[in-house]
């Protein structure tokens, strides 16, 4: 049998292989080769044969075939032939398979070898791979070798110690005492090994930690031996000596300084020293600097040198080095809790790494880090780079940002109006990557903001306009215009210029989203819920029982099911509709939302007030529209608008709730009254099972007694909620003379809210023939005395009459 | 360090050091998922990542790319220092080190890098001392060979 070709050889000719199938027709002849020669036992070419299928192995080829070959090779006592069959070993086996066990009787008998190189490759080989059996059975030998003199061998037994220790921690108390003057040697090999070991054994027990707490003045004194002394050719890189060396020590030093008073002050100076004095021109430099830093952050070190590393962080974020700059935000990160105040000096380096152009992990820990430093300063500024950074990120980061940037709105932001165009902002820009959770959070906080309702459909109907594709946006929208629609219309909107829109083309946007092929389900559903809400705050009542005819036959099965239960409302319970489909409370946070606290319009402070366009007069009559808003002068929420929180919404499904939820109030009056639907208030609380009234003994008490028009208020007191005072007023006439057009408005101090039910008539019949009665209802939370300043106009024959009165006395138990 | 791999821009591996127990498989798994990911990455992009649960630490000389993943607690930079030293290393023994030097010779790759790290860590300092050792195992080699 000819000898079989050398490996170089080999691999200059399946180098010329042109195709993968030449190759493998190469390879498998090799191969065929190669198990014959095994075959025959072949101790000359052995050596060569598992060479040349190492190398086919690397190119990916099987050569499970070879690994006895290899453990043959451990065995013989041919120095190249133990080099590659070491190499061999730790190629093809692993400790999962039987054979790799065999070895260890070689490994042994090479660990005690004449030959420092054998002993080497031995010690290698454990050090590498070696499994729990094969430690177990060999770490006395290594822990001879941790004793020896030879530097060789004794910077290897050091880590394979190491390796022994982790397959097997038990035996980790063996090797103490060889541990004993690690440190007095000269040899940086050893040194450095011997750190490394004292490292693994301080992590893994706490008894060694304390242990070893006593070598920290000596590993000081090799720092600053390595820091202080001058060129040595041997360890120098660029300019450093031994930055191996010191990076662990310094990492060794933290794990001893952590907790520790004593050892942090210790080390203190040795710290300081280093990282004042290190060259940072080049990556060596900093990568000792960056441990320095790790080990400042992590141990009882003087607020001195923490500021000292976090200004060294901060140093590191203006360098060119893209790297030097990942680590410093990686590193800032895991500080900012424990440091805020420092960190925030470097916010704007900070934040600028969001334009960065490396788009991995950088851009997102700058976004990590910035969204940690946000606060009720800084908010402005801060969101808008943050938004910059939404627009222009990867996809993969947008969601994250925009969880993030609606949980910073939430907590810091300066004014409603600011907070509602951040969400718009988000929505429009990056509308189909928020999370589906973040839908009903968004309805939440709009409900909530009271004041912004009107600018906010107005904002959402628009951006429906431009564009519907983005699922959240277009179902935050169709919800707003389901609850809001009628200040879409009325042109309410302070904010900005208001649109001039009409019934039906709202109507066209809320119908179009049903029929687009961009909408999800959900976002039909939603459409079709706010279409219907639309029919007790639009007049197209008849265009809307189309629509929703229509889908009471659709196929899917949620829209079938609504436009069905919707049809019944039409038919059966109309009487019903508007009190079912009445502006949803306000409702209150449950714990899974998130940490803020309920937005309360009322007795809120803000700093940058939304400025009320109007003068606060008090006797002048005011102008239609903002009537109420003149009665207590300026500020005040229009507290007609504001119903009382009942339950706590569930965060998902508030609007199936709509049907079920207990609703409080009539529709909210516009300047002109709605026709008076009757609306006996008793309807509402029979969907409660429960008595809702408690009557209060409260003589009815007459507010309001001017030019033949006396009003009556009389007291009673909702059961559900203690804070809620149900009043109902009474108005009577005593001229000849109806009065028509009777319009009661009533407003109150900030803290409470207020609900006007629609009147029983807007005729009070001449000579006491009859009463217009009307309900309100005040939530009065803070329990203060309850003030109202009433407005009423009517008719009286012929010329129109307006009158303002203050009602101030009412008696204890109505707000009590 | 878990392990370290060395390839080509084509994707080739010339190196594969792994000081974690794996199975072939698993090992042909990773590597293959690892060097797409890196390939795929531009020039400007900074020579860390993370990547399942590992940090990975990478850099490229000339057509080869050398990867290491290391640990948690391991220092990246100082890693980029480690696999600098090893083709500095590479470099003095092949004199002007190329990507066919290694190929042709990638028993003297490992045995190289077999001297200066053990079980993933640095076990020598020291440049001259790793070249020394290499030397002489070499010269121990030819004689056991009696220069065939």
């Amino acid at each position: 049998m000819p000898a079989p070709i050398r490996l170089r050889e080999l691999i200059r000719t399946i180098r010329t292989a042109r195709t993968q199938a030449e190759e493998r027709e190469m390879i498998q002849k090799e191969c065929a080769a190669i198990r014959s020669s095994f075959r025959e036992e072949d101790n000359t070419y052995r050596c060569r044969n598992v060479a040349k299928l190492l190398y086919m192995h690397m190119l990916g080829y099987p050569a499970h075939f070879g690994q006895l070959e290899c453990l043959k090779l451990i065995a013989s006592q041919k120095f190249t032939d133990k080099r590659i069959g070491y190499l061999g070993a730790m190629l093809l086996l692993d400790e999962r398979q039987d054979v790799h066990l065999l070895m260890t009787n070689c490994i042994k008998n090479d660990l005690n070898h004449s030959t420092q190189y054998v002993q080497g490759l031995a010690l290698c080989t454990l050090g590498c791979m070696g499994s729990s059996e094969m430690c177990r059975d060999l770490a006395g030998e290594v822990e001879k070798l941790l004793k020896t003199s030879n530097s060789y061998l004794r910077k290897k037994a050091a880590l394979c110690a190491v390796h022994v220790i982790r397959k097997v921690p038990e035996l980790m108390e063996m090797f103490l005492p060889a541990t004993k003057n690690l440190l007095s040697e000269k040899n940086h090999g050893v040194l450095h090994t011997s750190v490394v070991l004292l490292t693994e054994m301080c992590e893994r027990s706490p008894d060694m930690l304390a242990h070893f707490r006593k070598l920290v003045p000596q590993l000081v004194r090799i720092l600053k031996n390595l820091i202080m002394s001058g060129y040595s050719p041997e360890h120098d890189v660029s300019g450093i000596s031994d930055p191996f060396l010191q990076v662990r020590i310094l990492r060794l030093l933290r794990i001893l300084g952590k907790g520790d008073d004593d050892s942090s002050e210790a080390m203190n100076d040795i710290l300081a020293q280093v990282a004042t004095n290190t060259e940072t021109s080049k990556n060596v430099g900093n990568a000792i600097l960056y441990e320095t830093v790790l080990t400042i952050m992590d141990i009882k070190s003087e607020s001195g040198l923490r500021v000292l590393a976090i200004n060294i962080l901060g140093r590191f974020l203006l360098n060119n080095d893209k790297n030097i700059r990942y680590v410093a935000l990686t590193s800032l990160l895991k500080t900012v809790q424990t440091d805020h105040n420092a960190v925030q000096r470097h916010r704007s380096t900070i934040v600028d790494c969001l334009k960065d152009l490396d788009v991995s992990i950088k851009r997102l820990r700058a976004m990590e880090l910035s969204f940690a430093l946000v606060n009720g300063n800084n908010i402005r500024g801060m969101m808008k780079e943050l938004l910059y950074f939404l627009d222009s990120c990867d996809p993969e980061f947008k969601a994250d940002c925009a969880s993030g940037v609606f949980l910073a709105a939430e907590k810091y932001a300066p004014s409603k109006r600011w907070h509602i165009d951040t969400i718009m902002r988000v929505l429009t820009t990056a509308g189909s990557y928020v999370r589906d959770d973040s839908v009903p959070n968004l309805i939440q906080l709009i409900t909530n903001s009271v004041e912004m309702h009107a600018y906010t459909v107005q904002r959402l109907y628009k951006a429906l306009l431009d564009d519907i594709s983005q699922q959240p946006l277009v179902q935050v929208a169709s919800w707003c215009i389901g609850e809001y629609g009628d200040l879409l219309l009325s042109g309410q909107c302070e904010e900005e210029e208001p649109i001039q829109v009409t019934e039906d083309e709202v109507l066209d946007v809320l119908e179009g989203l049903l029929v687009s092929n961009l909408s999800t389900p959900v976002t039909r559903g939603y459409s079709l819920t706010a279409i219907m809400k639309l029919s007790t705050r639009f007049s197209s009542v008849n265009r809307i029982k189309k629509v929703v005819s229509i889908y009471g036959s659709s196929i899917d099965v949620e829209l079938q099911q609504r436009a069905v239960e919707y049809n019944a409302l039409f038919k059966k319970y109309d009487h019903m509709r508007p009190a079912l489909l009445e502006r949803m409370p306000i409702m209150e946070k449950t714990a899974s939302n998130g940490p803020t606290e309920i937005v309360q319009t009322n007795g809120e402070t803000e700093p940058s007030v939304v400025e009320p366009k109007h003068p606060p007069p008090v006797n002048q009559p005011a102008s239609q529209g903002n009537d109420l808003l003149d009665l207590l002068g300026g500020n005040d929420v229009p507290v007609i608008q504001t119903t009382m929180p009942t339950k706590p919404a569930s965060a998902g499904g508030e609007l199936l709730d709509l049907l079920g939820d207990l609703s409080l109030g009539g529709p909210a009056p516009a300047p002109a009254p709605p026709a008076p639907a009757s609306q006996p208030p008793f309807l509402l609380d029979g969907l409660s099972s429960q008595p809702l009234f408690n009557d209060i003994a409260a003589a009815g008490e007459a507010a309001y007694n001017k030019n033949g028009l006396k009003i009556d208020f009389t007291f009673e007191r909702a059961n559900p909620n203690p804070n809620v005072a149900v009043i109902t007023i009474h108005a009577s006439n005593s001229t000849e003379a109806d009065m028509t057009d009777f319009v009661f408005q009533a407003a109150v101090p900030k803290t409470f809210q207020l609900q006007l039910l629609s009147p029983s008539s807007n005729v009070v019949p001449a000579l006491n023939q009859g009463t217009v009665t009307q309900v309100i209802r005040v939530l009065n939370q803070q329990k203060q005395q309850l003030r109202m300043r009433i407005k009423l106009t009517y008719t009286h024959k012929g010329s129109a009459v307006q009158d303002l009165a203050e009602v101030n006395n009412f008696p204890p138990q109505s707000w009590q | 360090m878990q392990f370290m791999l060395l390839f080509s821009r084509q994707g080739k591996l010339r190196l594969q050091k792994w000081y974690v127990p794996l199975s072939d498989k698993e090992r042909k798994k990773i590597s293959r998922d690892l060097v797409q990911t890196i390939l795929a990455r531009k020039p400007k992009m900074c020579s860390f990542l993370e990547w399942r649960d590992l940090k990975i630490v990478y850099k490229r000389y000339a057509s080869l790319y050398f990867c290491c993943a290391v640990e948690d607690q391991d220092n990246e930079l100082i890693t980029l220092e480690i696999i600098h030293r090893y083709v500095e290393l590479l470099d003095k023994y092949f004199g002007s080190v190329c990507e066919l030097d290694i190929i042709f010779n990638f028993e003297k790759a490992y045995f190289i890098l077999d001297e200066f790290l053990l079980g993933g860590e640095a076990q020598e300092t020291s440049k001259k001392n790793v070249l020394k050792a290499i030397e002489q195992a070499d010269l121990l080699q030819e004689e056991a060979e009696g220069r065939v």
